[in-house]
């Protein structure tokens, strides 16, 4: 590796909050570090150019979710981007488009999740669950199933999926892979007793599982490689059959 | 009405599931379709005296004692292929960008990601619409004119009737869309995902597999359909 090469940083910054500001792509120069992460770089930028530079991290190590943008194009973690990837040292950073703009890279994922929640119910339905013995012992699962359902569990909704999904992007109540992977997530889980018809009620239309155009952005940009594809899949063919 | 509206008592209609099917299952059968179909035009480059007794084989020469055949034959499956061809036009426009900004939005994104599977698709739109105007031509000619399908007649229509640029540019729309297509169905309902050849250790699931054979599938019609256009083209000049 070459050493002491200088980046550049081609960074959309705008803030919807002050009025009058339009978005601009802004360039700032930053000397590599070995093992640098566009995270690094980012943070070097905020304290030694520009401190109003606004981006949103954690945990630094990929399992927050928190710092997904487009990265020269592709969503990604910015924590687990390094800069060493790009051999030309020129890297374009923006907002994730299809969420809410808090400000520069900063978007609100965070509201947009919750609805998705809310929308598939992303929580146990039992009908009996109050009337539970609690002297018994819970049944006990499949290990099989277990590791499916902690497969799925793994998102971290950094939103890279719904950024990458044109569909999305084109038809704004679009549900979305990280919609669809909680619901499969629910619909494996043998503790949840919804029924088919029931998560049909949920997505059950073109704003659900039948709008998927197979584009496939979600199972390529996705940080955490979880099996979109295969899941939307499934969740397809459960629902297309359902009486 | 009441189909429209949201409320717990009333279920939600299963038509979006059903339309789904019925897009997919009509793709699917028009997609194996062409490609039979094109197998068969091919057999032009082994001859003519072999496109002759293929096509009269498809009028079912061989039930007939006097060896003409049922140009009806030919008639209804026109007939069929067409009514599947309209319906799988009419679900499938559905998907496309309807507005201005949609488009630009699709756009946008094309050339932000770069990204395979989501510019194939935009293919699929343009081959589409394509298809809409050159497809109902080329069916409305067949169902026309059953029983005059031969290396002679073909190669008439092909230059004094000037059909042989619509055939060109017909045949990339087809082959482009129906291969993109078949492996967008394998995709899209997961067809391969459970087979356990696709996934052993190093192999890493049917998708990367099934881009290769689509691309190669897509290479080998356009050849056979190019060689075919063009024997027919030379056939219809010598006329």
């Amino acid at each position: 590796m070459s050493d002491e090469r200088i980046l550049k940083f081609h960074i959309l910054r705008y803030n919807p909050q002050v009025k009058g500001d339009v978005p601009t792509m802004k360039t700032y120069e930053v000397k590599e570090a070995p093992g640098m992460t566009i995270f690094i770089a980012l943070n070097d930028i905020r304290e030694n150019h520009d401190p109003s530079l606004q981006f949103d991290f954690i945990c630094r190590a990929g399992i927050c979710g928190s710092c997904a943008m487009i990265i020269n194009g592709h969503p990604d973690l910015a924590c687990r981007t390094l800069t060493s990837k790009f051999p030309d040292g020129e890297i374009k950073l923006l907002p994730l488009p299809g969420f809410e703009l808090i400000g520069d890279l900063s978007v609100n994922t965070g509201k947009f999740m919750r609805a998705m929640s809310e929308r598939v119910e992303s929580w146990i339905h039992d009908k009996y669950a109050d009337s539970v013995d609690l002297d018994r012992l819970e049944e006990r699962m499949e290990p099989d199933i277990a590791e499916q359902i902690y497969e799925l569990e793994r998102c971290v909704e950094c939103g890279c999926c719904v950024s990458a999904c044109a569909t999305k992007r084109m038809r704004d109540g679009f549900l979305t892979a990280v919609g669809f992977m909680r619901l499969a997530r629910y619909a494996l889980d043998p503790r949840d007793k919804r029924s088919d018809e029931e998560f049909y009620e949920i997505v059950g239309d073109d704003e659900g599982v039948f709008g998927c155009m197979t584009l496939l952005g979600c199972q390529d940009y996705c940080p955490k490689d979880l099996p979109h594809q295969t899941q939307i899949a499934y969740l397809r063919r459960r629902m297309a059959l359902v009486k | 009405m009441e189909s429209l509206i949201i409320h717990e008592k009333i279920k939600k209609s299963r038509l979006p599931a059903r339309l789904d099917l019925i897009q997919s299952g009509t793709g699917l059968i028009l997609g194996l379709f062409m490609w039979v179909h094109m197998m068969l035009v091919g057999s032009i480059v082994l001859g003519k005296g072999v496109f002759n007794f293929v096509a009269k084989t498809m009028e079912l020469s061989f039930l007939s004692s006097t060896g003409h055949g049922y140009p009806a034959a030919v008639f209804f499956a026109v007939l069929v292929v067409f009514t599947l061809f309209v319906i799988h036009a009419a679900l499938g426009v559905r998907k496309f960008p309807i507005s201005w900004k949609q488009h630009a939005i699709f756009r946008n994104q094309m050339a932000m990601m770069k990204h395979e599977d989501t510019n194939l698709w935009y293919i699929q739109v343009l081959t589409a619409f394509i298809m809409f105007f050159l497809g109902s031509v080329h069916l409305y000619v067949m169902l026309t004119n059953p029983g005059q399908i031969n290396a002679e007649l073909s190669a008439a229509r092909f230059i004094t009737h000037n059909m042989w640029p619509l055939y060109l540019v017909l045949l990339f729309a087809v082959e482009l869309h129906g291969t993109i297509g078949l492996y967008r169905l394998a995709m899209k309902w997961g067809w391969f995902d459970k087979l356990e050849w696709f996934n052993q250790e190093d192999r890493g699931g049917a998708r990367k597999y099934l881009k290769v054979l689509k691309n190669r599938l897509t290479i080998f019609f356009l050849a056979l359909g190019l060689l075919a256009w063009l024997v027919f083209t030379v056939i219809g000049i010598r006329l």
